[in-house]
C-alpha cells in the first residue's frame, strides 16, 4: 500500500533555499499586533525576559528570476510602502544579522501541504505581468513565516522550540526552523508509478487479512474482509490496489454509518436497522407535506417561500480537528458547505453553524495527556478555522455554541452546519448514461488521504504523526470561485447532477453518482497539484474544494467555459456508462472494475450488542447554597454559560444582509439570543429561525433523556424568537464513543429512540443527521471515551420577521411571567456542578404537554403579545432572569413563591423533603420552560392564548437595574445590579 | 437579484439615457461576496445593476462608458492573501488605472465598500487630484502610496455595529453632521497615514467623510470599540479631491431593512434601515453624470 509523501518525519531543509528568499516585517513604529499577540503568548509560557516580537512574511520565488525583476515584486505586491520593511535575500545566501539580540523561528509548510497564498502569488505574477510565467508548473512558490524575538537574554533553545511548537507551528503540516535560515524549496517527491497492484488476500488466512487492513490503513474488519475474499474468490482473481481502497472508502463508517444501520440486540430485542427504525421511521410517519428530500441527498430540503426552497446539514471533523485545529474545522466548514452546494443540483449557501465540544479551558497544563493538545489551542485554533473560511466565503456564521467537559480534552468536537436556498426546481438530480464526469475546483494531491478511514479509528497518543495525511488545509477561495460559477452553470441548467468530493474522494463522489449506471473514469485526466502521484492516490485523495458533475456531453464544451471564466479548473474525467460497473483507467492500464452492487449493498451486516447501564450515583437532593447572589454570579461566569462574544464577533454574521435577530442581542449587543433569524429573500418577510440544542451532562446520565431534553432544548430556541413549531425541521448529529462495546451502543439506541419518541411528539421530522463514532483516545491499554454528544439543530419557518422577539427586557412596567413547569430535575444541572455534585434525574420533557406549550407560546409572540422571551436552559430560571435583564440594562423584580415545583416526568416518588425549594426554582434546567415579558395592556390577550397551561406571573420589569428576586418575603435572596450581572457573564475565557 | 453575473452586452445602456435610473456597475472578482447586499442596495435605491467580473472588464475597459457609477463591494478578493487588497489593487493599477481615472474625470463616481476600500486604497486613486482636466497618469508606482489599512488593533476579525458621521467634506452628496448606524466586519480596517502631513493634508482637502463616533454622537477618540479598528483620527471613510470616489470599511447596504438594526425589537416601528438612504443619495448623485 502507498505511503504518503506528508509522512511525519521532517522535511524540514537544513540547506539554504535556492531561491530569491522575501521578508516583509513591519516598520520600526508600526504597530505590530501579531508580534504583540505572540509577546503575550510567550509571556504567558514563562519567557518574561522577551522584549519585543515581530511577525514576518516570507516568500521564496525562483532563483531564475533576476534582481529587478524581484525588485519589482516586492515594490507591487509583497511589501505596503506606508506599512513594512522587505528584505530581500539571494539564492542561497542567509539573512544578514544586524541585532544579534535578534532570535529567529520560521514556519513553513511542509512540501505538498495546501498554500493558498503561494496560488494567489503565482496567478497574481502571472496576470499583472511581474512574472509572466508564474502560472508554469515549474514556476514554484513557497511562503513562510518568520518570527524575530528580542529580549533582555537570549532564550534557550529548547525555550525557542517550545514557543515553536506550543504557538507558532503545528509539525504535522509545518516545518519549525529553531535559529536555522534553511528552508525547503521542493515540492513533494515523485515515485516511479507502481501500476496496477493485485492485492493477494485469495487465500489468505484471517490474521494476513487483518494484517492487509492494518497495514493499508483500510479500517476494513474481519467480517468485511472475508466478504471481499469471497467476492474475488468466485472471480478467480485477486483484487487490485485501487479496488480495494475504494471497497475500504465506501465501506467505511464514515461514508456507509455501518452501525447504525446495522443489526442492534438489546435487552432481547432485535432491532434490523436502528436508524431507519427510530429517525427515519418518525420522518416517514409524519409524512410533512413540506419535505421537499430527506435523507437521501447530501442535504435535508424543505420548502420555504416564493418557489425557493432551504436545505440544511451539519457535519462533524472530529478527529481533523484534533490534530489540526486550524485546518480541521476550517475543512469541516468548507466540507459542509459543499454538501450545500451538492445537494439536488445546488443550492446557495445563506448560513453557517458551529458548535464546539473541548477540554476545560483552566486545565493544568501538565495535565494535558501525551499528544494532546491544550484546550484553549484547540478552541482557538477550530474558532479561526472556521471563522476564515466562513467569512471568506461570505456565509454569516450565526448560530453555535461550546460546551466544555474534561473528556473532551484528548477528542475535541467540531459540528459545522450550513444552510442553503434553492429554487425547488432545483432540489433533484439524475445522472444518465453517457453524461460526462466533470471535476471541478481544486486540483488533486496527496493531502487527505485515508480521512474516510481514519475517521473511523480511535485517536491516540501517535494520532498527531501516523496520521499527518489525514489533514487537509482549505482554501476558502477556491471554493467561493467554484460557487460562483457553479450556480451560474444551475441555472442555465448545463449538468444534471453534481456531488461533492468529501471523504473518500473521487472514489465516494463518482462511485456514489454511477451507483446506479455505472462510470469510467481516466485518472490521467484528473488535474494534480504536483506530479508522482498513483494512481489509487489520485482516486482516493481528499483534496478540497472539489465537486463532481454530470454533464449531457451537449452542454460540455459550455459549462467548461463557463468555469474558465471564473478561474474555476473543470476537466473531463470520463463517463458515465450502463454497464453498472465502475471502471478505472490509468496510462492504458485497467486499475480497477468493480461491481457497482458488490460496493455499495456488498458490505456485510454487522450484528452487534448492545446494553446500557445507569451510572450509580446517590441522591444528591438539592441542598441550599450559601448565597443565591454568588452562585448565581458564578453560574453567569461558568464556561458553558458566559458569554461567546469574543467567538461570535470574529464570525461575519451579518454578510449578505439578511440578519433580522443576530446572535448576540440587547442595549449593548451582549444580550446571548435565543436563535438567529435571517430574511433570505428580499421579497418576502417570511424568516427562517436558527437554533440548537446538545448536553453531554445529561448524557451521561440518560441517554433516553437527553435526547428528548435537547430536541426540547432547540425548538425552545427557535419558538422562543418567533419561529413555528409546526413548521420545523430538525437535525441529528451524534458524536459517540466506540460502538463495539455494548455500553456505548446502548447509550446509542437510548438516544435514537429518544430521538423518535420527540419528533414524533413534536410533529418535527429530522430531515438529515449524521454520525460520528469511535471519539476515543487510547493512551496504553486504556481508552477514554466522550459522553454520548447529541447535537440537534432546529431550523424554523417565521411567519413574519416583523413580529420576531428578542431576549432583552425592553420597557419598566411590564409583567413577566413563566411559562412550563419547573421539576425534580437537577441532574447534570450546572448547579449541581458547582457543588461538586453528581447523579439526580436529568430533565426530560412531558411529551405530552409541551407541544401544546411551544404552539401557544407561538400563537402568543405571532399575536404580537410578547415583548421579549428567553428560553430557560442552562443555569436554569436563574441564569435566564439575569440574561434578560443586564442584556435590556432594566431591573426586574421576581418573586419564586408563586412558583410550583412537580415531581420528574416519569416519577414515581414524590419529592423529597430535603429538597431547597427556592434552588428548585432557580437552578433546575426543566424542559418546556421560557420567561416571557408581556406589556400591560396585552396581558389579557396573552393570558388568553396561553390559557389552560402551566403560565405563572413571577415579577415585573423596574428601571432600577437591579435583579431583585424575593421568595414570598419581603427580604430578597438576591440583589444585584445588572451591571455585575454583566461583568460576570463577560468574564471567564475571552480568547 | 435582476444582475447578470457574465454578460451585460444585452443590457448595455445606449449612450442616449436619460440618467432616470443611473446605470451602476458591481465590479466582482474571486473571492468579492458583499455582492447580494450591494446589489439590492442599489436596485431599491433606483439605480439599474450590472454585475461583472473584474477580468471582463479588464480586457474591454471601454464598458465603463456606459456606467454613471461604480462599486466595488465587500469580500475577501483572491483570500486578501499578502494583504486586503492588496491583488485587486495591483490589477486595477496595472490593468484599468488610466480608464478608471478618465471615468472619474468625466464625472463618474466610485464606490468601495470594506474590502472594496481597501481595494481602492491599495490602487492609489484617493491619492489623486482630479478636480483639474488634465492628462492621465496611467499605472502609478506602488511606493507613491501615503495611506493604508491594515490589521486591527485587536489582531482579531470583528463583526459589531458601529456609529458613523459625516464630515463636512469633498464628498457633498453627504450632508454633514448626521449619523449612522452600521455594521464592521474587518480583520484589516485600521486607516493608517505615512506622517502628520498626510493626515493633514486629507483634512485641508476635505477628504474625511465618515468618523466613528460614540452612540451620542461625540467622537469615538480611538477608544474601542466605538472606533473598532485603531484608525487614525477615527477616520472610517474617505474620498477623493473631486468627493466622486468614496471609500468607507463600514457596511452600509447591510442596514436596509427595518429589521437590519441591532436594536429594531427596542426602537418604534421603522419603515427602512438608515443605509438605504446613504445609497439612495448615492444613486442621486450619479444620476446626474453624462455618459
Amino acid at each position: 500500500m502507498a505511503a504518503t509523501a506528508l509522512s511525519s518525519s521532517s522535511t524540514r531543509s537544513t540547506t539554504l533555499p535556492d531561491a530569491w528568499r522575501v521578508e516583509v516585517f513591519r516598520k520600526d513604529g508600526i504597530d505590530d499586533p501579531e508580534g504583540n499577540h505572540l509577546l503575550a503568548a510567550v509571556r504567558e509560557l514563562g519567557a518574561a525576559k522577551l522584549e519585543r516580537a515581530r511577525a514576518g512574511r516570507g516568500f521564496l520565488l525562483p532563483a531564475t528570476l533576476t534582481r529587478a525583476a524581484v525588485d519589482a515584486i516586492v515594490r507591487e505586491l509583497f511589501a505596503d510602502p506606508v506599512l513594512d520593511l522587505p528584505r530581500i535575500v539571494a539564492p542561497k545566501t542567509a539573512p544578514e544579522r544586524t541585532d544579534a539580540r535578534v532570535q529567529r523561528v520560521l514556519v513553513a509548510k511542509k512540501p505538498g501541504v495546501m498554500d493558498p497564498i503561494a496560488l494567489t502569488v503565482r496567478r497574481a505574477l502571472h496576470r499583472t505581468g511581474l512574472a509572466p510565467d508564474a502560472r508554469a508548473d515549474d514556476f514554484l512558490v513557497t511562503t513562510f513565516r518568520a518570527w524575530e524575538l528580542v529580549g533582555t537574554e537570549r532564550l534557550a533553545r529548547e525555550t525557542l522550540a517550545e514557543i515553536g511548537r506550543r504557538v507558532l507551528a503545528n509539525e504535522t503540516i509545518e516545518d519549525l526552523s529553531i535559529e536555522e535560515e534553511g528552508l525547503a524549496f521542493t515540492r513533494p517527491a515523485a515515485r516511479p508509478r507502481h501500476g496496477v497492484v493485485p492485492c493477494r488476500c485469495a487465500t489468505r488466512g484471517d490474521e494476513r487479512l487483518l494484517a492487509i487492513s492494518r497495514e493499508g490503513a483500510l479500517s476494513l474488519n474481519l467480517v468485511e474482509m472475508r466478504a471481499i475474499q469471497a467476492h474475488y474468490r468466485a472471480q478467480k482473481r485477486a483484487p487490485t490496489t485501487a479496488e480495494l481502497e475504494t471497497l475500504a472508502q465506501t465501506w467505511s463508517e464514515h461514508c456507509k454509518h455501518k452501525t447504525v444501520t446495522g443489526v442492534v440486540e438489546m435487552d432481547g430485542e432485535r432491532i434490523e436497522n436502528l436508524l431507519k427504525q427510530t429517525i427515519k421511521a418518525a420522518t416517514l410517519e409524519l409524512a410533512k407535506p413540506w419535505c421537499v428530500s430527506v435523507f437521501h441527498d447530501n442535504a435535508g430540503v424543505v420548502e420555504f417561500d416564493q418557489g425557493f426552497d432551504l436545505c440544511i446539514k451539519v457535519e462533524t471533523h472530529n478527529h481533523p480537528s484534533a490534530i489540526d485545529p486550524y485546518g480541521g474545522a476550517g475543512t469541516g466548514a468548507g466540507g459542509v458547505i459543499r454538501d450545500v452546494l451538492g445537494v439536488g443540483l445546488g443550492a446557495k449557501p445563506i448560513a453557517n453553524t458551529d458548535c464546539f465540544f473541548v477540554g476545560p479551558p483552566d486545565l493544568a497544563r501538565e495535565d494535558v495527556p501525551k499528544g494532546a493538545m491544550h484546550p484553549r489551542r484547540i478552541l482557538r485554533g477550530v474558532v479561526a478555522g472556521v471563522r476564515d473560511y466562513g467569512n471568506r466565503m461570505g456565509i454569516p456564521t450565526v448560530n453555535g455554541g461550546v460546551w466544555f467537559h474534561p473528556a473532551y480534552t484528548t477528542n475535541p468536537l467540531v459540528y459545522c452546519g450550513t444552510i442553503g436556498l434553492m429554487p425547488h426546481w432545483a432540489a433533484t438530480k439524475e445522472v444518465k448514461p453517457g453524461d460526462a464526469i466533470v471535476v471541478a475546483g481544486g486540483r488533486t494531491g496527496r493531502d487527505g488521504i485515508h480521512g474516510a478511514t481514519f475517521s473511523s479509528i480511535e485517536l491516540s497518543e501517535d494520532s498527531e504523526t501516523v496520521s499527518s495525511a489525514a489533514v487537509q488545509i482549505g482554501d476558502a477561495i477556491t471554493e467561493k470561485r467554484v460557487l460562483d460559477a457553479l450556480l451560474q452553470a444551475r441555472d442555465k441548467q448545463l449538468y444534471r447532477a453534481i456531488t461533492d468530493c468529501g471523504a473518500g474522494g473521487l472514489s465516494s463522489a463518482v462511485g456514489e453518482m454511477g451507483e446506479h449506471t455505472g462510470a469510467e473514469v481516466e485518472l490521467e485526466q484528473v488535474p494534480l497539484k504536483y506530479p508522482g502521484l498513483q494512481p489509487e492516490e489520485i482516486w482516493i485523495s481528499e483534496a478540497q474544494e472539489r465537486m463532481v458533475l454530470a454533464v449531457p456531453q451537449e452542454h460540455v464544451k459550455e459549462l467548461l467555459a463557463l468555469f474558465d471564466q471564473e478561474d474555476v479548473e473543470a476537466t473531463v474525467i470520463g463517463t458515465f456508462t450502463g454497464t453498472g460497473r465502475l471502471v478505472i483507467r490509468s496510462a492504458g492500464e485497467c486499475v480497477a472494475d468493480l461491481d457497482m452492487r458488490f460496493l455499495h449493498e456488498g458490505t456485510p451486516k454487522p450484528v452487534r450488542k448492545a446494553a446500557w447501564k445507569a451510572p450509580q450515583h446517590a441522591d444528591p437532593g438539592c441542598p441550599a447554597p450559601k448565597s443565591h447572589a454568588a452562585t448565581l454570579l458564578a453560574l453567569l461566569s461558568a464556561p458553558d454559560i458566559a458569554s461567546k462574544e469574543w467567538i461570535v464577533r470574529q464570525y461575519d454574521h451579518e454578510v449578505q444582509g439578511m440578519s433580522v435577530l443576530k446572535p448576540f442581542v440587547g442595549v449593548q449587543m451582549d444580550g446571548p439570543g435565543d436563535a438567529t433569524v435571517l430574511q433570505p429573500l428580499a421579497t418576502s418577510r417570511k424568516g427562517v429561525a436558527i437554533g440548537c440544542g446538545a448536553s453531554p451532562r445529561y448524557g451521561e446520565l440518560d441517554p433516553g433523556a437527553m435526547a428528548e431534553a435537547v430536541i426540547d432544548e432547540a425548538l425552545r430556541n427557535v419558538v422562543a424568537v418567533g419561529g413555528d413549531p409546526d413548521r420545523t425541521a430538525i437535525l441529528d448529529n451524534f458524536s459517540w464513543g466506540n460502538c463495539d462495546k455494548e455500553d456505548r451502543l446502548g447509550a446509542l439506541v437510548l438516544a435514537s429512540k429518544g430521538c423518535k419518541r420527540a419528533a414524533l411528539a413534536y410533529g418535527t421530522p429530522f430531515v438529515s443527521g449524521k454520525d460520528s463514532l469511535n471519539n476515543e483516545y487510547r493512551v496504553g491499554d486504556t481508552t477514554l471515551a466522550i459522553p454520548p454528544t447529541l447535537l440537534i439543530t432546529a431550523m424554523a419557518n417565521v411567519p413574519d420577521v416583523a413580529r420576531c422577539v428578542s431576549m432583552d427586557l425592553k420597557r419598566a412596567g411590564s409583567r413577566v411571567y413563566l411559562v412550563g413547569r419547573t421539576r425534580v430535575e437537577l441532574g447534570g444541572s450546572h448547579y449541581l456542578g458547582l457543588l461538586g455534585l453528581a447523579g439526580g434525574r436529568a430533565p426530560r420533557p412531558d411529551l405530552a404537554e409541551a407541544p401544546q406549550v411551544l404552539r401557544a407560546l407561538h400563537r402568543a409572540i405571532a399575536a404580537g403579545t410578547v415583548l421579549a422571551c428567553h428560553d430557560l436552559s442552562e443555569g436554569g430560571l436563574a441564569v435566564a432572569a439575569a440574561e434578560m435583564a443586564f442584556a435590556g440594562t432594566l431591573g426586574l423584580e421576581l418573586d419564586l413563591a408563586p412558583i410550583g415545583i412537580e415531581r420528574a416526568v416519569g416519577a414515581t416518588e414524590n419529592p423529597r423533603a430535603g429538597l431547597d425549594p427556592d434552588s428548585v426554582k432557580l437552578y433546575a434546567e426543566s424542559s418546556t420552560r421560557f420567561l416571557v415579558e408581556v406589556a400591560e395592556g396585552s396581558a389579557n390577550r396573552f393570558e388568553e392564548l396561553v390559557r389552560g397551561l402551566s403560565v405563572t406571573r413571577v415579577g415585573t420589569v423596574r428601571d432600577s437595574a437591579r435583579l431583585v428576586i424575593r421568595s414570598g418575603g419581603p427580604v430578597p435572596i438576591v440583589e444585584l445590579d445588572v451591571e455585575e450581572l454583566r461583568r460576570a457573564h463577560r468574564g471567564g475565557f475571552q480568547g | 437579484m435582476s444582475s447578470s453575473t457574465t454578460s451585460v452586452s444585452n443590457r448595455a445602456p445606449m449612450s442616449t439615457n436619460t440618467n432616470t435610473k443611473p446605470n451602476a456597475l458591481v465590479l466582482r472578482t474571486a473571492g468579492t461576496n458583499c455582492d447580494r447586499e450591494t446589489v439590492l442596495a442599489l436596485e431599491q435605491s433606483g439605480a439599474s445593476v450590472t454585475v461583472m467580473h473584474l477580468k471582463r472588464l479588464i480586457a474591454e475597459p471601454a464598458r465603463l462608458d456606459a456606467f454613471s457609477l461604480i462599486v466595488l463591494p465587500g469580500g475577501f478578493s483572491y483570500g486578501d492573501d499578502i494583504a486586503a487588497g492588496r491583488v485587486y489593487g495591483l490589477e486595477l493599477r496595472h490593468g484599468l488605472a488610466s480608464h478608471l481615472e478618465r471615468f472619474v474625470a468625466r464625472g463618474g463616481y466610485v464606490l468601495g465598500v470594506c474590502n472594496g476600500f481597501q481595494i481602492l486604497v491599495e490602487s492609489g486613486l484617493f491619492e489623486l487630484d482630479l478636480t483639474q482636466p488634465k492628462a492621465t497618469s496611467g499605472a502609478r508606482a506602488a511606493s507613491e502610496r501615503n495611506l493604508a489599512l491594515y490589521d486591527n488593533a485587536s489582531n482579531r476579525f470583528e463583526c459589531r455595529w458601529v456609529h458613523l458621521r459625516t464630515e463636512a467634506s469633498a464628498c457633498t452628496w453627504l450632508a454633514a453632521g448626521e449619523r449612522m448606524p452600521v455594521p464592521v466586519a474587518h480583520g484589516e480596517g485600521r486607516f493608517v497615514v505615512r506622517d502628520e502631513t498626510v493626515l493633514q493634508r486629507l483634512i485641508g482637502n476635505r477628504q474625511i467623510v465618515l468618523r466613528y463616533v460614540r452612540v451620542d454622537g461625540s467622537p469615538a477618540r480611538g477608544a474601542y470599540p466605538d472606533n473598532p479598528n485603531g484608525s487614525v483620527y477615527d477616520i472610517a471613510g474617505i474620498c477623493d479631491r473631486t468627493g466622486r470616489v468614496l471609500g468607507l470599511m463600514p457596511h452600509p447596504e447591510r442596514n436596509l431593512t427595518p429589521w437590519n438594526h441591532p436594536h429594531w425589537t427596542r426602537l418604534p416601528q421603522r419603515n427602512e434601515g438608515e443605509g438605504l438612504s446613504f445609497y439612495r443619495r448615492l444613486v442621486e448623485a450619479a444620476a446626474g453624470v453624462p455618459v
